[in-house]
């Protein structure tokens, strides 16, 4: 059954991020992306971290793509785009170098926890029928006291983005508007 | 690995257990399907005694058949493809809101009796079980998800017609529901926070007398909150400017035709139906009976068990009846309206009584003095409005100063 459902998410997973860096067009590329986020969230609720898996949907394919489709729509490029012409000719290579990277540390992280993973499980609290938010509760803990600090960085991370986005859309004072009404 | 708090799905996968899940499966689906047809007709002939019509009566008695006519008339209609469309979106669409409107109605408890310690078990066939399809451990989490995933039915439908208006109201419909989600999900914090889990069945368990009823115990406050919200997540009026058909021809579906267009219908009415159960299952006590301090308000000759899903019923009825209410005593509001009401009142109003119920939790934890602690969440609350309203207005004088951005 694990096995199966395993077997099942990642094909998901795959092939929506296989389906994200092929599809020409930026909607399917999009909607690809959906496809694996879901497909990691069949795998939070395998791992029995249900809270997870729900927030991973609320907010990663709920809001998250919702935002990136409303750009693609308002700003018209849903058009297929051609990817042969390259502004920036330091790109593909920077990006391949990045991504291996990644892949090794990802890996080099995962041998490295070989134990951990295989034993920490042990120490969290998996809901039962009596105490159905004990994962939930677990989480909270953890968050609000032992990594309250990273917490609060990230909040203040995500209102500096907000800061910035209102001061580039804000006309300046005397600045006139290019668009008359 | 657990998939649900129900007892049933916690033993061995016996053909019964099997068969019961694949029964309740079947009976969400059918019975949703026909409560749709029975809610377009109460809906059509709700408002046409409103506004003095006879509304429809020719197809079967007192006009019931109405609906399955019409299913029929679209079964049998061409099915049209814009030129401009984008093939596979546009086929896929409908089925992204059609999907979503069933897959909610899972988590909702259809019955059941809650009143002794059996919190809602009842036994079928020799098994224990919940009269609920699921009851997932994060329970409306489950939900919330599900109606951000139908912000893609109506948002693709839009763009993958090829055509302006339908993006334009696609556009419109997607910023409106993930705007009114944040106020949706803020008070149903708000009833998490008083029933302390946020499992379906035991939130309903905990609402067991009217004063726990979590509209009087959230304080009123979160109900009309995310009765606005839900209303608006629902693109009902008076907050329909998805379809605003002055503006913007029919919105987002102004392409779709035939059995296509027939689904967008029929989603709508079902999360119409769906949300109606949630509101009652979240604020009052869903299939719980009408209970006073020890007296039960109790149905004669009909079984407890069954009892249940009578009051769910009868409760989700009443909301039924203020949706179609509201759409015909209301009228729609305009964008900058819709947009105010959320971001600038409904958004800060629920998280500021999130935060004073949080307060009055922490203060009954730690046994402080109520009075104190209300006093000092007032007083906290007061200076942010005040804070909030200073912004608003020195915002206001620099738009007037500086003249419109656009």
């Amino acid at each position: 059954m694990e096995l199966f459902v395993f077997v099942a998410a990642s094909i998901m997973v795959l092939a929506g991020a296989i389906g994200v860096v092929t599809r020409s067009n930026p909607v399917h590329a999009a909607l690809s992306m959906v496809l694996t986020l879901f497909g990691v969230a069949v795998m939070f609720v395998s791992l029995e971290a249900h809270f997870l898996a729900a927030v991973q949907v609320i907010v990663y394919a709920g809001a998250i793509v919702v935002l990136f489709l409303f750009v693609i729509m308002l700003l018209g490029v849903d058009k297929a785009e051609d990817v042969h012409t390259e502004p920036l000719k330091v790109q593909r290579p920077l990006a391949l170098i990045v991504a291996t990277g990644i892949a090794g540390v990802l890996v080099a992280a995962m041998f490295a926890g070989r134990d951990t993973i295989a034993s920490g499980r042990a120490s969290i609290d998996l809901p039962t029928v009596e105490d159905s938010d004990a994962n939930t509760r677990q989480l909270a803990r953890l968050i609000f006291s032992d990594y309250v600090v990273a917490f609060e960085v990230t909040s203040v991370l995500l209102v500096i983005a907000v800061v910035g986005t209102v001061l580039l859309a804000r006309k300046r004072r005397g600045e006139k508007s290019e668009v008359s009404v | 690995m657990i998939i649900s708090l129900d007892p049933l799905l916690t033993e061995d996968f016996t053909a019964t257990v099997i068969a019961i899940v694949l029964l309740k499966v079947l009976v969400i689906f059918v019975v949703g399907l026909v409560a749709t047809m029975l809610m377009v007709w109460f809906e059509r002939k709700t408002i046409a005694g409103m506004q003095n019509r006879v509304g429809p009566n020719k197809a079967g008695p007192f006009g019931l058949l109405q609906t399955l006519a019409d299913g029929i008339k679209l079964f049998f209609k061409e099915d049209l493809l814009p030129v401009k469309a984008d093939k596979f979106v546009f086929r896929f669409a409908p089925y992204l809101s059609f999907v979503p409107a069933f897959l909610a109605f899972a988590v909702i408890p259809v019955g059941g009796d809650f009143r002794g310690d059996t919190g809602g078990i009842v036994t079928w066939f020799g098994h224990a079980t919940r009269v609920q399809l699921a009851d997932p451990p994060v329970g409306f989490l489950f939900a919330l998800a599900i109606s951000s995933i139908a912000v893609y039915g109506i948002m693709l439908a839009g763009w993958s017609s090829g055509s302006k208006y339908p993006l334009l109201g696609s556009v419109r419909a997607s910023a409106q529901m993930i705007s009114y989600e944040a106020a949706l999900a803020l008070s149903f914090g708000a009833v998490v926070l008083v029933a302390g889990t946020m499992s379906t069945s035991g939130i309903v368990n905990v609402q067991e007398t009217l004063g726990d009823w979590h509209v009087v115990a959230t304080g009123f406050v979160p109900f009309v909150i995310f009765l606005m919200a839900a209303t608006a997540e629902l693109n009902r009026p008076p907050f329909d400017l998805v379809e605003a058909e002055q503006e913007l021809v029919g919105g987002f579906n102004t392409e779709y035709s035939s059995i296509r267009f027939a689904l967008f219908f029929l989603a709508e009415f079902m999360n119409t139906i769906t949300m109606s159960a949630v509101i009652v299952t979240l604020f009052f006590g869903g299939p719980q009976p009408i209970r006073i301090g020890d007296t039960a308000l109790d149905i004669p000759l009909i079984p407890n068990d069954l009892e249940g899903t009578i009051w769910l019923l009868g409760k989700v009825l009443v909301f039924l009846y203020v949706y179609v209410w509201l759409r015909g005593t209301l009228p729609r509001l305009r964008y900058d309206q819709l947009m105010n009401l959320g971001w600038k009142l409904l958004i800060p109003t629920s998280l500021g009584w999130f935060m004073l119920l949080a307060a009055q939790n922490v203060g009954q934890d730690r046994g402080w003095n109520t009075g104190v602690v209300t006093a000092v969440s007032i007083a906290v609350i007061l200076i942010c409005v005040m804070i909030v309203q200073a912004a608003l207005k020195v915002s206001a004088a620099n738009r007037e100063r500086e003249g419109s951005v656009f």
